[in-house]
């Protein structure tokens, strides 16, 4: 959802009980606004929050001026146990304790600018500073597409994951169980086949993997599979790039309740497969992506009219807590995911 | 006809002319000509187009005027959907006789129904307001969601505050005695929203006539049907006998100790939902299928739950109910009678009160330590009850008729189940592999003083309570099932049946090939042969002895 209209997009997608307290509410309200003054993004979303066993992460994705383009994605975490604030080479700085008080280690003990104060504090873990970056050429890129999973304890340090890679969404598949609310803990394979073992090991390398590829592979997925967007919200220039529609008023109420009218907000993978007769009928301008109507397993979303019927809310039985909100007729859309990150494979059955 | 003047340089077809030669070149751009070329444009534009009746120049008047009206940003950019905003605009009918019919959307009906939530029912007056000031049943729904909203979990205010109202409807319509909001639960089509509800004493109605009526009409049946079985040949009766079924709690005990109401949304009535039986609660635990919203809508499953979607809501509820009630230690304690309790089946006291005494610990302490929590909720046993029951058990009366009939097979004497003791303090919950079962946090790291502690369940995901001093409540929002970090695998099918008992006496044998047949009758050959010698060697006397043997 747009980090600018949090506070109403919650209420809306409050439906399924899951949102923010007070606290979070007030803190992201400006420290996600800070988000988009320092990596230069033109969108700040508010992705959601994935619950862990002993912490959560909150994440926010910043987008630049192609929405389509892959996005960077910042985390943070909170939680009663307050994991060490780690370097991207692993090298641990310091971490918060109870009190919000950041120690860094060697330093002395003592009140730092801290987690309490709501200073930018310029994250020295984040291997591009928020100041270098027109310089920085992974940054350039980010800026296409920055999706903020803001790691820290009290939502106001955010830190930047690392951009996806295909062999970390495979190795994520291959866990199951909760997410545990420490960027740097490690999962042991345990039950891979001698097979893929020796596939993905050829290196030699130990099978660990760190629960902070673990975490940007599950939002990837998440936003692949169900990331979604009401029909006509966003227009593809006739250069390719993506852009919000400006003349975008909102989905009729009858519109809205059909699974037609919202789209995948990623690559298509069905739309070279219509036959023609339906691709008359699509604007290309418009109609560039998946629709909802074909997607496998049927009846993996749900529509209901809450609020009395003046909201319909989406919601994904394939990654329990994902919802999607929209006011027919209003330019409020949105979607926010509230939930454990992990994925309902047993939806076949519960259907 | 000559519209087409001299082409400027940004005109495509520009310097296809060459001066002198462009067959235009007779035109000289006069004053006098110049004016016949801005009409002969300016008719040009007015002509209208044969498809839609539209002419340009209109429509470009009517597209800078809404321009100029509204003044959008880079205008240039979206210059398209404004002219096709401004043609579809052209089809909307301004002026007409006929009026439309005023559209009833939805909406409006739903918002009637939230009105109706805010009106007061006819004829109260001032005593009414008298009496709700004092005690009433009413929880504090608002109270509670200020409480949950600070750790971030529950509904938007509207919707809590839409609750409230229809709590205060279901108790000026029910003789209730407690109620709460117990929480809601996620469906397809609609949700539930959900009440847990105590009747005053004495008030409840009595459901357990319709059971008895239908049980009566079936040995009714049976009867005729022996009788009809005897005068024919009686094929062989089965020994089946099915498992005895094990009677459901009493209302007011056990998994039914509250009464549960449900309703797809404030505004609407609520539905009172059945009491829960062992055998759903047994079924519900193999399956897991999500809730449609109709409570009437049948649940396809194997193993085929014996009900509706009411009935399996119920058994969830009282699942999620068991496994997630809990409170602070200390608040709840078992009342002072004592004695009786070991003369009791399955042991154990399943009621308690309210500690008149109780000293709230500080939040820290709730938050840092499990056992500063307990259930008290009672838990289910693996039976589908709260207090285990052997169904073999029988009554005196019938234990004379088992008597006179022959002696059936003993069944296996059934272990007794013992579930944990009520108020057991969540420190010896399991955890699901190296998960534990609760996660306790405050609900603020910033201000500790004004924290609130939280809890929230890894088994049910969904589950939460919080506490602050005397306060402390539960409430559950999710979809109704127990995590798992294993894929669900659904129930397999029984062994077949065994027909009948294999032995030895109805185990075919193998014919005895040819050696063996021409073995054994040598063999008696060789018996006979001797026993005729025998018969050669002795008397006569043994001869007619023989042959009286043979």
């Amino acid at each position: 959802m747009e980090a600018a209209s949090l506070p109403a997009a919650l209420e809306l997608a409050a439906g399924g009980g899951a949102g923010l307290s007070p606290e979070k509410r007030a803190v992201l309200g400006a420290s996600l606004l800070l988000l988009q003054r320092d990596y230069r993004f033109e969108r700040v979303w508010f992705w959601g929050c994935i619950r862990g066993v002993r912490g959560a992460y909150y994440i926010a994705e910043g987008l630049g001026p192609d929405r389509a383009a892959p996005r960077s994605r910042l985390y943070r975490c909170g939680g009663p146990a307050s994991p060490p604030l780690r370097a991207a080479d692993g090298t641990c700085l310091g971490r918060w304790d109870r009190g919000g008080r950041f120690r860094g280690w060697g330093e002395k003990r003592g009140r730092s600018e801290g987690a309490a104060q709501l200073s930018w504090r310029e994250p020295r873990c984040a291997p591009e500073g928020p100041g270098k970056a027109a310089s920085s050429p992974v940054l350039q890129r980010a800026r296409a597409c920055v999706v903020l999973v803001a790691g820290s304890l009290n939502c106001v340090e955010w830190s930047l994951l690392p951009p996806v890679t295909e062999e970390m969404v495979a190795q994520a598949e291959q866990l199951k169980g909760r997410f545990q609310g420490d960027p740097s803990f490690e999962y042991e394979y345990t039950e891979i086949n001698a097979e893929d073992a020796e596939r993905l090991f050829e290196d030699g390398k130990e099978p660990m993997i760190k629960e902070e590829s673990r975490l940007v592979a599950t939002i990837e997925q998440i936003d692949k599979a169900v990331g979604i967007i009401p029909r006509g919200a966003f227009v593809k220039t006739p250069l390719g790039s993506v852009r919000e529609n400006r003349n975008f008023e909102g989905l009729s109420l009858t519109e809205a309740k059909k699974l037609s009218s919202y789209f995948h907000f990623t690559e298509p993978v069905n739309l070279k497969n219509k036959t023609l007769l339906e691709k008359a009928d699509l604007d290309p301008s418009t109609d560039f992506l998946d629709s909802l109507e074909h997607d496998i397993p049927q009846g993996s979303w749900t529509v209901q009219l809450e609020k009395g019927g003046t909201v319909v809310v989406l919601r994904s039985l394939l990654w329990l807590g994902l919802t999607f909100y929209h006011v027919p007729m209003t330019k409020q859309y949105g979607y926010v995911y509230f939930g454990t990150g992990e994925k309902n494979l047993d939806l076949p059955f519960m259907l | 006809q000559h519209g087409h003047g001299p082409y400027q340089p940004h005109e495509p077809g520009y310097g296809l002319y060459q001066p002198g030669y462009s067959p235009y070149d007779d035109q000289i751009p006069d004053p006098k000509s110049r004016m016949l070329a801005i009409q002969n444009a300016k008719a040009y534009l007015l002509k209208s187009s044969t498809t839609s009746g539209l002419n340009l120049y209109d429509h470009l008047a009517n597209m800078l005027t809404k321009i100029l009206d509204e003044q959008p940003a880079n205008a240039v950019d979206i210059i398209e959907n404004i002219s096709k905003d401004v043609k579809w605009a052209q089809f909307q009918k301004k002026m007409d006789t006929l009026r439309d019919e005023h559209e009833i959307l939805p909406t409006f009906e739903a918002a009637e129904k939230h009105k109706a939530l805010f009106l007061r029912a006819n004829g109260e007056g001032d005593e009414e307001l008298e009496e709700e000031i004092g005690e009433t049943p009413l929880p504090n729904v608002m109270e509670t969601a200020f409480y949950f909203e600070q750790a971030g979990i529950g509904l938007s205010k509207d919707e809590f505050y839409h609750i409230f109202l229809a709590l205060k409807k279901l108790i000026s319509v029910q003789p209730i005695q407690t109620c709460r909001f117990w929480g809601k639960i996620l469906g397809l089509e609609m949700n539930y929203i959900i009440a847990e509800v105590q009747y005053h004493e004495g008030e409840e109605e009595e459901e357990t006539e319709e059971e008895e009526v239908i049980e009566e009409g079936g040995k009714g049946m049976g009867e005729v049907e022996d009788e009809d079985e005897k005068k024919e040949d009686e094929p062989p009766k089965s020994t089946y006998k099915p498992p005895p079924v094990i009677p459901k709690e009493e209302n007011g005990t056990g998994a039914n100790k509250y009464v549960y109401f449900v309703c797809n949304e404030p505004g609407k009535p609520w539905v009172k939902l059945p009491p829960v039986t062992p055998a759903q609660i047994v079924c519900a635990r193999k399956i897991k299928k999500f809730f449609t919203g109709r409570l009437d809508a049948p649940v396809v499953s194997f193993p085929p739950f014996p009900g509706n979607e009411a009935n399996y809501l119920r058994a969830q509820i009282a699942r999620i109910s068991a496994g997630t009630q809990i409170s602070p230690i200390g608040f709840y304690q078992f009342a002072e009678e004592e004695g009786d309790e070991e003369e009791e089946e399955g042991g154990g006291r399943d009621t308690y009160e309210e500690n008149p005494d109780f000293q709230p610990l500080s939040v820290a302490e709730m938050v840092g330590s499990l056992s500063a929590w307990v259930h008290h909720g009672q838990s289910i046993l693996n039976q589908g009850r709260c207090v285990w029951l052997n169904p073999f058990q029988k009554s005196e009366e019938e234990e004379e008729d088992d008597e006179e009939e022959e002696k059936a097979e003993e069944p296996n004497e059934l272990q007794q189940e013992i579930g944990p003791p009520l108020l057991t303090p969540l420190s010896e919950d399991e955890g699901i592999q190296n998960i534990p079962a609760w996660t306790a946090e405050a609900s603020t790291n910033l201000i500790p003083q004004y924290a609130v502690a939280i809890l929230q369940s890894n088994r049910w995901p969904g589950a939460y309570a919080f506490a602050s001093g005397r306060k402390f409540d539960n409430i559950y929002f999710g979809w109704g099932h127990k995590y798992s970090p294993e894929n669900h695998i659904p129930a397999l099918p029984p062994p077949v049946q065994a027909e009948y008992p294999s032995g030895p006496e109805i185990a075919e044998t193998r014919d005895p090939t040819l050696e063996e047949e021409l073995a054994f009758k040598a063999a008696r050959e060789e018996a006979l042969a001797a026993a005729e010698e025998e018969e050669d060697e002795e008397d006569v006397d043994e001869d007619e002895e023989d042959e009286d043997d043979d």
